[in-house]
This record gives structure tokens, sequence and C-alpha cells, in this order.
């Protein structure tokens, strides 16, 4: 073991990153020295959350290298970090892809790179912080501080539309979680803790649950986000700049579906049960018909974007199920999409640095001219689809084996989505990839660089050992995901 | 109680008058440098003020007829008000100069109205109340005219005393019912005097209303709230600085004691109308705002929206609410304070700002102060982790405490209103690429000073709140016990 606070240090080493990039005057010599600054800080940060990772204990179903601080001295507000089985993998989601994002941006973003970079840095801590919070008003702060980095990264780095789009994020979001903080306050006036591990159970009446189900959900719902709260997201993905979008697929939308898992179904299982069919009805109009509105795109972000609401949709299917099957194929999934969708982010970002248009009917024939980037390109959107061998496949059929169990309709509609999303996904892939090539200016284009060899070949390698080794990822998870599961069935009598 | 000389009651206001007659003396018979000198006078004479404020223990001793109380609660508000005046001393200073407003009766007004501000918050007496709230108006209405030479300013000048006469007028109708259905004017035997009875009759009710309205009126909550926003858009910024920061610590904490004092035991007669005020104030702030174009009409409905959060603590009327609204208010003057001090020193092309569009492609050039402002903002907007989320906070959870969920609800519901326009400044300031301006900062070195403890405290109290919880969790405790 460690006697350091290995938590805290991985939670705060961006933020001091940030604070060392604040210091550095911008000029023309100096922006290389913040980019690479900014790379470091987050391969440290990166390191660091592998180090958790071996020192987490496979055999230990509650909360590891817990540090706990007393913060405000009137009421039981603490500073109390940890890890367990459920937020390990969203920790390393996101120290992961965040020094993949600065090297996506390392020369898309021209200008104001110092602010860029700093709100990326900051952006990871309280991403980190958020996962890591075994307190309930702590996970608010950090949960409602996300917004800022993003808003700022969209709307001062982002397209044309960006200051509807960032403001339409915010706000979203914002509405949404408010009434999150007066759930946590009425959860604090009502045990007096704030304590997620000690909230674990069945403490509130159903009628009370009720409320504070609705207050959770409609702050996760428009995060994660389902039909019909999701209309935020495309606009965001579309405006944001390339880095954001990843950063937005692979690890903000994971915010909703973490904390289903850790609020709805953790703290109020009765109205859980309640509301499941409420949950499955959005998330099966999520799958199929954001499958079909992504069918309809001509922009490819919008596509991946779609993509994203109805693959969420199959998370939440999963989460709702609530048996071991089911929860942990939502989170492979979870872990899966952020990859995924945020290579696939990552894939339009590389054309669209050279050709600097999203339209999918300007493209077509870049087999001919990109190999590589075809070969690439190709991995992720199989990933995407689920078949077998990559990331995708295990959750999703983790997910619809769990559905069988609860019922066969769901199940079906699930499947359905997978059939879907094979036919906008290959629909997208032909069209870029494949057929002559008829744009002049394609002719000229050049295949991957060593910085997006670099980018995208430790994701490819990623996908596939999560579709080969599924256990790496499962095995941590198994006794945090039973322990909530039988909290739930031991509430509602089963 | 040791029979200290710190500790005779209202040492600090009779300090305070003695040393603003002698700086009317000084500016009266100095030729040159009068406002300066007199300025900077003022603001030692007001730290003073502060230390005598701290060493007096006095809490038993109501003297003067009982015209005085003091308590923990009383002498945190009346620290905060002379922080306020001060550091609006500070950082208008070169503002004046500037505008060639450089007359030493400006300072002096400021302090009588401080003044009047201190009695009013330890008044005990319907009568004292009467004497604070007039001379702190009084004072405020010659200041907000004090550019003679400007249209704006006279007419603010004049919208406000006509406006503040009538509410003046209306309070003291009250108070006249009040004491008539009653019996006293003094607050403890007010309460005595009605402990009797189970319900108010139509005549105290009445007066009741009337007193609350003609506080409503100096607090600026909706509906009473329609001079604000001219007031606040003639007046000179600096004025401005005041009007928005000081004048409500006084009547917030005087609404507070009247309604938790002499009034207490009728919580379902007031707080009706404090619940209402509340959420008008909440909404109509968060709203209104949206469409200003000038950063002080902007800020004075602003104002106003902070108004209907401070009042939820009031409806609440626990220990908590208490807590939450020295919380609120403390964090209030502060961000207020850091936001003046930068518009009264930043110039763009040689003039001062007015227009938010003024504020566009700041963030290339004065990338430090553009920061503080959008940080500003996000806190004022109740972002975490910034101070302004705490405060927020402490307010709802005294809602909760008292079962106001819905006012919570609605609480919440405005500030994500209030959200869209202190975003909109962000906007203004890193989204828009319009044409480069030329931005000066014109700040003196205390300002500077007050700007960057301002900010620290707003940025990083999240990891430090200890200290100001643990100063308002004694107020409330000690407001609760007496």
């Amino acid at each position: 073991m460690i006697d350091w606070p290995l938590i805290s240090v991985t939670i705060f080493l961006p933020l001091l990153g940030a604070l060392i990039i604040f210091l550095i005057k911008e000029d023309e010599v100096s922006s290389n020295n913040i980019k690479w600054a900014a790379l470091w800080t987050s391969v440290g940060t990166f390191i660091l959350s592998c180090l958790i990772w071996v020192q987490f204990d496979n055999h230990f179903s509650g909360y590891q290298l817990v540090e706990k601080y007393k913060w405000f001295s009137d009421f039981n507000f603490y500073y109390h970090v940890g890890v367990d089985g459920i937020s390990l993998f969203m920790i390393l989601l996101s120290t992961f892809l965040t020094p993949f994002c600065i090297l996506a941006s390392w020369l898309s973003v021209k200008k104001r790179i110092k602010e860029y970079m700093m709100a990326f840095l900051f952006l990871e801590t309280v991403m980190l912080g958020m996962f890591f919070s075994i307190d309930i008003l702590l996970f608010y702060i950090f949960f409602e501080s996300v917004l800022i980095p993003m808003f700022l990264i969209i709307g001062i780095w982002g397209g044309e539309k960006r200051i509807y789009a960032s403001f339409k994020f915010f706000l979203y979001t914002l509405s949404g979680s408010v009434l999150m903080l007066i759930a946590i306050i009425f959860i604090y006036q009502y045990t007096d803790t704030m304590n997620i591990k000690d909230l674990q159970g069945n403490f509130f009446t159903k009628q009370v649950q009720i409320y504070l189900w609705l207050a959770f959900f409609s702050s996760f719902a428009v995060k994660i986000p389902m039909w019909p709260f999701h209309t935020w997201l495309p606009d965001a993905h579309v405006e944001a700049p390339t880095a954001g979008s990843v950063i937005l697929a692979g690890v903000l939308l994971k915010m909703g579906g973490y904390g289903f898992i850790r609020f709805s179904i953790g703290m109020l299982p009765e109205a859980t049960e309640f509301f499941t069919p409420l949950v499955m009805f959005l998330s099966v109009i999520a799958i199929i018909y954001t499958s079909l509105v992504a069918l309809a795109q001509t922009d490819m972000k919008k596509l991946i974007a779609y993509s994203s609401v109805a693959h969420m949709g199959m998370v939440t299917i999963g989460i709702f199920l609530v048996n071991r099957q089911g929860l942990e194929g939502a989170m492979i999934q979870m872990i899966s999409h952020g990859i995924v969708s945020a290579a696939l982010f990552l894939c339009v970002g590389v054309i669209y640095d050279r050709m600097h248009t999203r339209e999918i009917v300007s493209y077509g024939g870049l087999v001919n001219v990109m190999p590589q980037y075809s070969v690439a390109f190709m991995i992720f959107v199989l990933a995407s689809i689920g078949l077998p061998g990559t990331s995708g496949f295990v959750g999703e059929f983790l997910i619809i084996l769990g559905a069988f169990k609860f019922n066969t309709f769901i199940a079906l509609f699930a499947a359905t989505g997978i059939v879907l999303g094979a036919v906008y996904m290959l629909y997208l892939y032909k069209n870029i990839i494949f057929g002559t090539l008829t744009n002049e200016k394609l002719k000229e284009i050049l295949d991957l660089e060593f910085r997006e060899k670099l980018i995208l070949y430790p994701m490819i390698i990623i996908v596939i050992i999560i579709g080969l080794f599924p256990n790496i990822f499962l095995d941590p998870m198994h006794l945090s995901v039973d322990l909530i599961i039988s909290n739930y069935e031991i509430a509602n009598g089963k | 109680m040791e029979n200290n000389f710190f500790n005779i009651l209202s040492l600090p206001e009779i300090t305070l008058t003695i040393l603003t007659l002698v700086l009317l003396l000084v500016g009266l018979f100095q030729k040159k440098n009068s406002f300066k000198n007199v300025c900077n006078l003022s603001v030692i004479s007001l730290i003073l003020i502060i230390f005598l404020i701290f060493l007096n223990k006095n809490f038993e001793l109501a003297n003067y007829n009982d015209f005085f109380t003091n308590s923990a609660f009383i002498q945190f508000f009346k620290i905060l008000v002379i922080i306020g005046s001060l550091s609006t001393l500070i950082i208008s200073k070169n503002y004046f100069i500037e505008l060639k407003l450089t007359r030493f009766e400006i300072p002096i007004l400021i302090l009588f109205s401080t003044l009047g501000m201190m009695v009013l918050i330890s008044s005990n007496d319907l009568i004292s109340m009467y004497l604070g709230i007039e001379l702190q108006s009084l004072s405020l209405y010659v200041v907000a005219a004090i550019r003679r030479d400007s249209l704006k300013s006279a007419e603010s000048g004049v919208k406000y005393f006509v406006l503040g006469a009538l509410s003046s007028g209306i309070l003291l109708y009250g108070c006249s019912l009040v004491y008539g259905f009653s019996g006293a004017t003094n607050f403890q035997e007010i309460q005595n005097n009605l402990s009797s009875i189970d319900q108010l009759n139509l005549g105290l009710i009445f007066g009741l209303i009337f007193i609350l309205v003609g506080l409503a009126f100096k607090i600026s909550a909706v509906p009473f709230h329609m001079w604000t926003p001219d007031v606040y858009e003639g007046a000179p910024t600096s004025i401005t600085a005041f009007f928005a920061i000081v004048p409500k610590v006084s009547a917030v904490a005087l609404i507070y004691r009247f309604c938790l004092e002499p009034f207490k035991d009728f919580y379902s007669e007031w707080s009706q109308i404090i619940i209402f005020l509340s959420i008008a104030s909440m909404f109509l702030g968060a709203i209104a705002a949206i469409s200003q174009k000038n950063i002080k009409r902007l800020l004075a409905y602003s104002s106003i929206g902070h108004v209907g959060y401070m009042l939820i603590g009031l409806a609440s009327a626990n220990a908590a609410g208490i807590k939450g609204v020295s919380i609120y208010m403390t964090i209030y003057v502060a961000m207020n304070i850091a936001v003046f001090s930068i518009i009264l020193s930043l110039k763009r092309n040689d003039k001062f700002i007015e227009k938010i569009n003024d504020f566009s492609s700041i963030s290339k050039q004065k990338p430090l102060i553009s920061l503080s402002l959008a940080i500003i903002m996000l806190s004022m907007a109740g972002i975490p982790p910034f101070a302004g989320f705490f405060a927020k906070f402490y307010i709802f959870s005294a809602a909760l405490e008292s079962d106001l969920i819905f006012l919570a609800i609605l609480g919440v519901v405005s500030s994500v209103i209030s959200a869209f326009y202190y975003l909109r400044i962000i906007k203004v300031m890193y989204f828009d690429e319009k044409e480069n301006a030329d931005f000066q900062i014109i700040i003196s070195s205390q300002s500077l000073l007050i700007l960057i403890t301002l900010m620290l405290f707003i940025s990083l109290f999240i990891f430090y709140p200890s200290f100001l919880i643990s100063i308002s969790s004694y107020i409330s405790v000690d407001y609760f016990i007496n």
C-alpha cells in the first residue's frame, strides 16, 4: 500500500498543471511549452490512475483508498473520496481520454491555447473529483463545476453556432441539476449524513423516494441524455471542437449513467422499481427513434451524436434491469462507448482538420487515398455496431442477455436498435470511405500523420482488449455491482 | 458586565457622529485637496469604528430609553455595513477624481448615511428605526443627485426622493397604527403587549403591512423596486456601487429584526407577505435583467433578485435562516464590491464602461480582469465551486428546514433563469470577436488590494469555509437564545 493520498494527488494534479500553465506567459515560443505542460500533466494523471488500478483490491466490495477530512464546521460535510468497482473505470476512462484530447487539439486549436489547456485540465480535475467523491454534496459541486470549462470550450473554440450551443448546453444541464441540489439538502436533513456509502440502502418511505428519484432523474436524464431530454446534445457536439466532443461523448455522458447507478438504484430502490417501466419505455424510444434520426443526418458529427443517444438508451436499459448481466453490461457499454465514440469523433476530426467540412456528401472514396485511416475508422465503426471481438459486443451482449431475463420485448427492441445501429454506421462508412473519389480536393488529402496514429492506435488496442478479455474489466466490478443488486433486492422484497 | 469604556452602548455611533462632524470642518476649512483628504480620513475613521464595534461586548444594556440594542447579529451586520462603505469609498475615489466630482461632501454624506444605517440596524424602537431610515435615506437622496450638471443624475435623485418620501410616509403611518393598536413603540413592549392576543386585529395588520411595504421599498423588493434600475443607472457609478451594496445590508437586517422581534408570534401573518416579496423579487430580478443593455441596470435587477433569495431566510424564520442570510449577505457584499471595483476602474477607449457590449474583446487585452469578472458572474449565478453557490446552498437549506420546499424549488428555477444573463456577460467578454478596443485600467493600489482579497475570497471560499460559517453559526445561535 501507498501511504500518501494517492486519490487527492490524482484529482488535483491537473489543477496544479492548470495553475502552472496560468503562470506561463503566452507568446509564439511558449505556446509549445504550454501544450507540452498540459500533455505531461494529463499523462502523469493517467499514470497515477493506473496506479490506483494496481492498488485496487478486487475482493473488496466497498470503497478503497478512502480519504476523509472534515470540511464544513457546521454540518456533516466531508472531503471524502475513494474508489470502488463502479467508479474505477469511469476514472480510468477520464484520465485515458484527456491526453488524447490534448494531442488532438495540438494543431487544430490556434487561438488562446493557454486558456484552452487550462480549461481542459480544470475539466479533468472536476471530472475525476466527481467520480471519486463519496459525499453527495462534494459530488454535486464537481458535477456542476463541469459546466464551466465545457461552456467555455464550446463557446470560445467552437464552430459557427457555438454561442447558441454553449448556452443551450449550460442552461439545459443546469436546469436539470438544480433540483438535485434540493434533493441533496433534503436527504441531508432527513438522514443527517451525506455519505454515499451510508446512504446505500432503503432509508426513505416510498413516497419520499419517488420525489427524490424524480429530482435525481431530472438531472441525470438530461446529462446522459435520455429521449426526450437529448436535444442539447447534437448542438453541443456539432459546435464543440473535436476534443470537446470527445470529452463530452466519452466522459460527460457517463456522469448520468454513473449517477443512476449510485443514486437512483443505490439510494432509492423502491422508487427505482416503481419507475422502471418509464425508464424502459423512454430507453426503447431513444434506441429506435434516435437511430432513425441518425440515419437521416447529413452531418457526420450529428450522426455520431444521435448514435450516442441510442447507445446511452442501451445503457439505461442495462442499468434499470438491476441484474448482474444488465448492470455489468451497462458499465462495459459505457466504457466501450466512451472510447469508441471518442475515437469516432477523433476520426471525424482528422478529416475535418484537412477539409473543414463535416458534410457526408463532400467525402467519398477516401479508401483510395487514406488506407490507414480507413482501417482505423473501420474498426471503430464495427466496435460501435457491436461486432464480436470488439468492446461494443461485450456490453450489448450482456445487456440483451439481462433483458431477456427481465422481459422479452425489451430485449427484442434493444436488438432492433443494434440492427439499426449497423445500418446508420455502415451507411456513414460507406459514403465516406468507399465509392469513387469525385471531390477534386480530396485527391490531395494526406493519410494519418504520426500524431494521429499515436491517438488512434492505442484506442484500437483498448477496444480489442475489452472485446477479447472483458474479465479484466468485469472482475473489479463484480462485488460492487453485487452489493447494489442485493441492496435493491432486499428493499423490494425479492 | 465589566464597566469598560468600550462597552458604552452605541459608542461606535457616537464616535462616528463626532468624527463625521470633525471631517466636515476639515473639508470646509481646507482649500486644496479637500476631497482626497476627507476621503482618506473617512476611510480611517470607518476602520476605527470597526474596531470599536469589535471591542463592544455590551449585549445586555438597552440604553437611552431602550432606543438601541445590541447583539451578535447586529454587530455582524454593522461591520458589514462599514466594510461596504469603506470599500466603496476606496474603490470610487479615483472615479470621482476622473469625473471631476471632487466635492468633499460626498464622503461626508456617505458617512452620515452609514451612521443612519448603524442606528437603523441596532434600533429597538419604532422611532429610532424611523430616525435611522431617514438619516440613511436623506443622505442617499443627495448623493444620488450629486452630479448637478447631469440630467440623468438629477432625475435619479428626484425619483429616488419622491418615491422614498412616499415610502417613508407609508412606513410612518404603519408605525403610528402599530403604536395606536399595541400601545407601545418599543420592540420588546410591542411583543409583550401582543403576546396576550392570538390574532392581530385589523389595525395591527395594516400597521404591519405598511411598515413592511416601507421596508420593502428600502431593500427594493418587488413590487416596490421601480426606482432601483433608474436610480442605479442615473447616479454616478460609484454612488451606484454604494446603493447596491450598503443600504441593502442595513434594510435587510432590519426587516429580519422587525419580523422576528416585535411580531415573532405572528409568523403566519407576515410570512405570506415575505414569501410573496421573495418569489416576486427572484423572478422579476431574473427575467427583467435578460433584456438589459446597461451594466448598471443589469446589476440593479441582479440585486433585486439577490434580495429575493435573502428573504427566503426570513420566510423560513429559523436559526438556519439567520445563518443563511449572514453568509449570503457577506458573499453578496463581497461579490458586488468586486464587480464594482472592476467597473469603476475600467476604461474603454477613454470612456468608462456603461454598456454590457463595452466588455467585448476585453478578454484578450486584460485576461486577468476578465477572468475575475467571469468568476464573479459565475459566483453570482450560484455555480459551484465559487462562493455564491454556498450562499444559495445555506439559504435553501434554511427553507427546507422549515418545509418551504416550493420556495426552494422556485429559488433554484429562478437561479437558472438568472444564470442566463450572468453568462451573457461572459459571452460578451470571451465569445464575441468584435473590433479591438483599447482598454485601460486605472486602479489605485488600495482598491487593487481590495479586489485581490475579494477575488481570493470568492474563488477560494470552498477551501476554507469554516471561518465565515462558524461566525454565522454563532450569530444564529445567539439570536435565538436571546
